[in-house]
């Protein structure tokens, strides 16, 4: 019998971690959703590149440091994970300033995985 | 894919950044603050003339009126939800928040 | 054609909760079904049937709950509602609390999704 086809779903991530919980929360969802064995893919753009930057210390802010927990993304078998170079090259970050190893491409590139999803989530 | 843009490009980048990832012919739901980029005579006109040669541009005819905008682009598409949800009939949705 | 709403932002800061309202009307009247609205974030705060705006002010929980009295399933996350203080003794009627498994099962099953927020 055949697999039933997996929905393909990626979370577009363009906002910074603390200023606001939107990458908090679109990581918890992300981990939830990532249970269920549909094909789903993370996008970084703006200043959604942030949310992986090294050395993030929140102590002193007294909220959760959650860039870690983005290691824990292989564990569900999500590795279809994307920057979009110039949104690194802006912010002066390169892939090697990245908490986990992400698939730096242009925007073109990122547009044409965008085209071929079911759903697009912001976060 | 259509592209939806709910900020004013004078407040964010969220315009800017649909615009570098949209493909020519996407179309482009502007609503919410976003209708302030079918004003006429502002510092993003140019940006948008030359996002009307490459894209269809809609505007939600309602939130244009609401902010008193009566000099629209030319080439925008004021329309109405049912309008909105006809595109997105027709395409995938990429929310630019 | 069958449409998932997400909604990510709380009522009256933002039109958000408008424009997706606005969004649901206009597809229903074009023949569409509503899979089903499902509130992230600060959404949760749209279903707080404490909310109490002045008179000549649309009352947005309400607008909720009778989507929901229509047979529109509305979903309020839990792990954004307990964050944020929202739980079956705030929530309007025809409204239930679930997981965000339920926004996995939306995003599955509606032929579109459509986010709305404010970011």
């Amino acid at each position: 019998m055949a697999e039933k086809e997996k929905t393909k779903i990626m979370f577009v991530m363009r906002k910074a971690a603390h200023g606001s919980i939107y990458a908090y929360e679109g990581l918890e969802a992300i981990l939830i959703m990532g249970a269920f064995e549909q094909e789903i893919s993370v996008v970084f753009i703006d200043d959604g590149v942030f949310v992986l930057k090294k050395e993030q210390d929140t102590k002193p802010l007294g909220v959760k440091e959650f860039s870690k927990t983005f290691k824990t993304l292989e564990d569900y078998d999500i590795t279809n994970i994307y920057a979009d170079r110039e949104s690194l090259e802006q912010r002066g970050l390169t892939a090697d300033d990245l908490i986990i190893p992400v698939k730096v491409m242009e925007a073109g590139e990122i547009a044409k995985i965008m085209e071929v999803q079911h759903v697009l989530l912001p976060f | 894919m259509l592209h939806t843009i709910n900020k004013s490009p004078f407040f964010s980048n969220n315009l800017e950044s649909c615009l570098k990832f949209a493909k020519d012919g996407d179309p482009i739901m502007l609503y919410e603050d976003g209708v302030y980029a079918v004003l006429a005579g502002t510092k993003i006109e140019p940006a948008m003339k030359d996002a009307l040669k490459k894209h269809p541009v809609y505007a939600i005819e309602a939130d244009v009126k609401a902010r008193g905008i009566t000099k629209v682009l030319e080439g925008v598409y004021l329309c109405d939800y049912s309008c909105f949800v006809g595109l997105v009939e027709q395409h995938l949705v990429c929310p630019w928040f | 054609m069958k449409f998932g709403i997400l909604i990510q932002d709380g009522p009256y800061n933002h039109e958000a909760s408008d424009s997706a309202y606005n969004f649901i009307k206009a597809a229903l009247e074009r023949g569409h079904t509503i899979q089903g609205v499902f509130f992230y974030n600060d959404g949760v705060h749209n279903v707080n049937k404490l909310m109490d705006p002045p008179q000549d002010d649309r009352n947005i929980s309400r607008r909720w709950s009778e989507l929901g009295a229509k047979g529109i399933d509305i979903v309020v996350c839990i792990a954004a509602a307990k964050r944020r203080g929202i739980n079956n003794d705030v929530l309007v009627p025809n409204v239930r609390i679930s997981g965000l498994g339920q926004l996995l099962e939306l995003s599955i099953e509606s032929d579109r999704l459509i986010t709305f927020g404010t970011g």
